[in-house]
């Protein structure tokens, strides 16, 4: 049987059953699921009995505040305040004694390397390079991750997300999407990887692409570690936890708006096209496994970060170190780069340094913090970086200001999604065209909002 | 369309208009193609009980029981199910 | 939520189907079920991996494979997309489908929420008409108890015709159980007698002049009766999957002459 007798036998068979059933004369769909739910419901009714109701009925008490009309956004903005509240306030601690940890060791390193008379390159390149964009990455950017995922993974145990979805769902009506999209962008609070492939669970192609399209404007699990740590430079003093808090929660609700705004602006253009239908399933709240979700999420995300450290962040501490020491004209590779993208950077509020670190960063947003750290730190006269204080004075000597701060946030929430995101786009959609839109289309806006911010505070006087 | 069935007028409405809290069943699905079938996975086959429960803060997906689940539909989808309501 | 290796690196997922049979394991294992109803959580307990699980339906969007060992023989566990039915819409619950209807596992777990039985059943008995090996898990059956719903769970199975399996997999109750029934459906000695659900009159009739004619078609190795309906209601997706079946069997029974010619 070769590809045309198969195709032939198929074709016979259909049209045989066209003829059996005319223009779906027998209604036959429709029948045959109220046949099967009426057995269903026969083989249900004879073995299930019901002993009276539960005292609480804890899904309506529940659903009547987080879903109510005067409540339900006040309890999303709330919940999200306080997972980001723990996540700020439970990070610093641990924050800083990895970096004494790893700090420490990399004393010792550089002792024993000295000791072994090694060459001050090998020092320099695996020590000063690779070790320390990995202690870097671990210590900044490792336990605010660690913290968040099984916060926000409590929600989900919880049954939270769904209502998340129903809250928000006229919203996204309105933006010509689909309501679940609500889920995948809470998907990409994890990782945008992760929100692009749960973008399958929306039927229609054209929302789905809107979806996976926006879903880079959530901050993934890899960003908001830079946001909070900016956010903590903004806001100095007392009520830092409080004060930073709040600003990455506006940073994420600004967030939700531009995704809002670009979806609506793709079904208006690119893909247009009006609302498909639309159902959701709200689950029965849960008592989530506390200790389960906090160990697993903590190992897993942990074990994760660190992979992915390995086979990115040494990389990319090697190319700063090689290209921050390597000299072409008696300036630094490192040094030249940043010159020639300072201005535009300058146009953006931001410099060529800051630029520099979200090109490199490109294969994943953990290392785009640490790499202008290292690259700073590379031309500055600062050798030792042990708090946020010191952080502040390193960001302040290579001339930020608060708006250095706002314009590296924006760019960092809006730029283009990581590689991997890239790559599971250009997977999930299977078009070369959607994946360069993916990551145009960000790039173009967060140019768009990083330029009129910066320019109006200038023109504004405010800086 | 309203006819008499002892003291309760029995009204068919969409499952849009049914009062939050209130029981209904379903009389027919207008909808058609991909929709329709999923209203019928969800179990709306005519005879169905179905009640309101709640309506999204932004007003627009209205929540329903049907068959043991909660499931929310929006005003357009609620729109093209008929239901016969007991009520006033 | 989130990323993993588990969830999308490279090991545990599958997307393509029909290779199983020939790997490494004695078994192939499909668990079926409606969205929610705890498919991943059954699966993590079974294999011990780390599928990610979460309180809403869709969570899991793609196949992923794991292994469990029970009496010296490899089950490979296949963890599907929830559906609510099997005349899929959307792409995930494709997977499932083109995954039961055409992956052909040796065993079908399908996991229904013991607190809403007759919606679940309504996918468990369109499962039915596919195949003969399959499992009924109710799982769940903690929160049937905090809700005060009681299952008599031999009655069901006397009215399925398919061995039943109480659970509550996150805390690892009645697993043995399921187990012992999949074994038993895999080696042939618990025989099943799946309910069979009849039509009104006229759609009868039609399966019965379609049916002989899939039959000479397809052969044995896929459900006639499922297929006839599947036709009769034009349903787009599965006329391609079916050409794609089609294709691929041919291949390989070609492959095969070639190899033997040679
Ligand atoms: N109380 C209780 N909860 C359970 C049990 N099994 C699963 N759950 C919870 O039910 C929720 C859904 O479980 P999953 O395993 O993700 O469900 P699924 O069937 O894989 O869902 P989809 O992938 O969306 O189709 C999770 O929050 C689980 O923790 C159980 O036996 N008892
Ligand atoms: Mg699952």
């Amino acid at each position: 049987m070769n590809r045309v007798a198969i195709c032939s036998g198929l074709n016979e068979l259909l049209e045989e059953a066209d003829q059996i059933n005319p223009g779906g004369s027998l209604n036959l769909n429709d029948s045959v699921v109220s046949t099967i739910y009426s057995r269903a419901e026969e083989i249900a009714g004879g073995v299930v009995t019901s002993q009276g109701k539960p005292p609480v009925d804890w899904d309506k008490v529940l659903d009547d505040i987080l879903t109510s009309r005067v409540f339900g956004f006040p309890s999303m903005l709330l919940l999200l305040a306080v997972v980001f509240w723990i996540t700020v306030a439970g990070a610093n601690v641990p924050s800083e004694m990895l970096a004494t940890g790893l700090f420490w060791i990399q004393e010792r390193l550089t002792e024993c390397l000295v000791w072994l008379h090694a060459p001050a390159w090998v020092n320099g390149l695996f020590v000063e390079g690779i070790y320390r964009c990995l202690a870097w990455v671990v210590s900044v950017m490792l336990p605010p991750m660690a913290i968040f995922f099984p916060c926000f993974t409590l929600l989900e145990d919880m049954g939270y997300l769904p209502r998340i979805a129903f809250n928000l769902d006229n919203l996204f009506k309105k933006a010509g999407a689909h309501g679940k999209q609500s889920l995948t962008m809470s998907m990409g609070f994890g990782c945008n990887a992760a929100g692009v492939v749960a973008c399958r669970i929306i039927e229609s192609p054209r929302e789905r692409l809107i979806a996976m399209l926006t879903n880079n404007f959530v901050p993934c699990n890899g960003r908001f570690p830079t946001l909070i740590a900016l956010a903590g430079l903004l806001v100095m003093g007392a009520t830092t936890f409080f004060g930073a808090t709040l600003i990455v929660v506006g940073i994420v609700v600004f967030g939700i708006m531009t995704t809002l705004a670009v979806s609506w602006l793709l079904s208006k253009t690119l893909l247009k096209g009006v609302p498909s239908s639309f159902t959701l399933e709200l689950p029965p709240y849960r008592k989530p496994q506390l200790g389960r979700v906090i160990t697993r999420s903590i190992f897993d995300r942990t074990l994760f970060v660190l992979r992915r450290a390995v086979f990115v962040a040494m990389p990319a501490g090697a190319v700063v170190w090689l290209s921050a020491n390597i000299h072409i004209g008696g300036v630094s590779i490192l040094t030249h780069c940043a010159n020639w993208l300072n201005p535009f950077g300058q146009l953006l509020g931001m410099d060529g340094y800051i630029l520099m670190a979200f090109v490199l960063g490109l294969p994943a947003n953990e290392i785009v913090l640490p790499i202008l750290i290292m690259s700073y730190m590379a031309t500055g006269s600062m050798l030792e970086l042990d708090s946020l204080e010191a952080l502040r004075q390193l960001f302040a000597g290579h001339g930020w200001t608060w708006l250095t701060a706002v314009c590296m946030m924006l760019f960092s929430l809006l730029h283009y999604p990581c590689c991997t995101t890239l790559w599971t786009i250009s997977k999930e959609s299977g078009s070369f065209k959607w994946t360069v839109l993916a990551a145009l289309i960000p790039l173009g806006i967060a140019i768009t909002i990083c330029f009129t911010v910066a320019q109006c505070a200038s023109f504004l006087g405010w800086i | 369309m309203e006819y008499k069935q002892g003291d309760c007028p029995t009204k068919i409405i969409s499952l849009h208009d049914l009062p939050v809290g209130k029981l209904a069943t379903v009389s027919s699905i207008q909808a058609a193609g991909l929709t329709r079938r999923r209203m019928l996975d969800l179990g709306l086959v005519p005879g169905t009980r179905v009640k309101a429960l709640r309506i999204s803060p932004a007003g627009d997906p209205k929540a329903y029981r049907i068959r043991g689940a909660v499931i929310a539909f929006r005003k357009e989808e609620a729109q093209q199910i008929l239901i016969n309501y007991k009520g006033e | 939520m989130g990323l993993t290796n588990q969830s999308s690196g490279s090991g545990a997922i599958k997307e393509r189907f029909g290779w199983g049979q020939n790997t490494r394991a004695d078994y192939v294992i499909a668990l079926a079920g409606n969205p929610n109803t705890g498919k991943s959580t059954v699966f993590n307990a079974l294999t011990g991996l780390n599928q990610h699980t979460g309180n809403w339906p869709g969570k899991t969007v793609l196949l992923a494979e794991g292994h469990y060992i029970h009496q010296c023989l490899t089950y490979k566990l296949i963890d599907l997309p929830g559906t609510y039915s099997l005349m899929a819409n959307s792409v995930e619950e494709q997977v499932a489908r083109d995954y039961l209807c055409f992956g052909r596992p040796d065993a079908t777990v399908v996991v229904l929420d013991a607190t809403c039985l007759e919606r679940n059943l309504n996918l468990a008995l369109q499962v039915m008409e596919i195949t003969t090996r399959l499992i009924v898990c109710v799982n769940l059956v903690d929160e049937a108890q905090r809700k005060k719903i009681q299952i008599d769970y031999d009655a069901l199975a006397a009215k399925l015709g398919v061995p039943v399996v109480p659970t509550a997999a996150r805390s690892g109750v009645g697993l043995e159980q399921l187990i012992k029934a999949v074994s038993g459906i895999v080696t042939g000695s618990i025989e099943t007698k799946p309910y069979v659900v009849r039509y009104k009159k006229e759609i009868e009739n039609a399966i019965c002049r379609l049916e002989p004619k899939i039959k000479q078609l397809v052969g044995e190795a896929l459900n006639a009766r499922w297929l006839a309906l599947r036709l009769l209601d034009r349903d787009q997706t599965v006329i391609d999957a079916v050409e794609n079946w089609l294709a691929r069997e041919d291949r390989l029974t070609t492959g095969i002459k070639e190899v033997v010619l040679a």
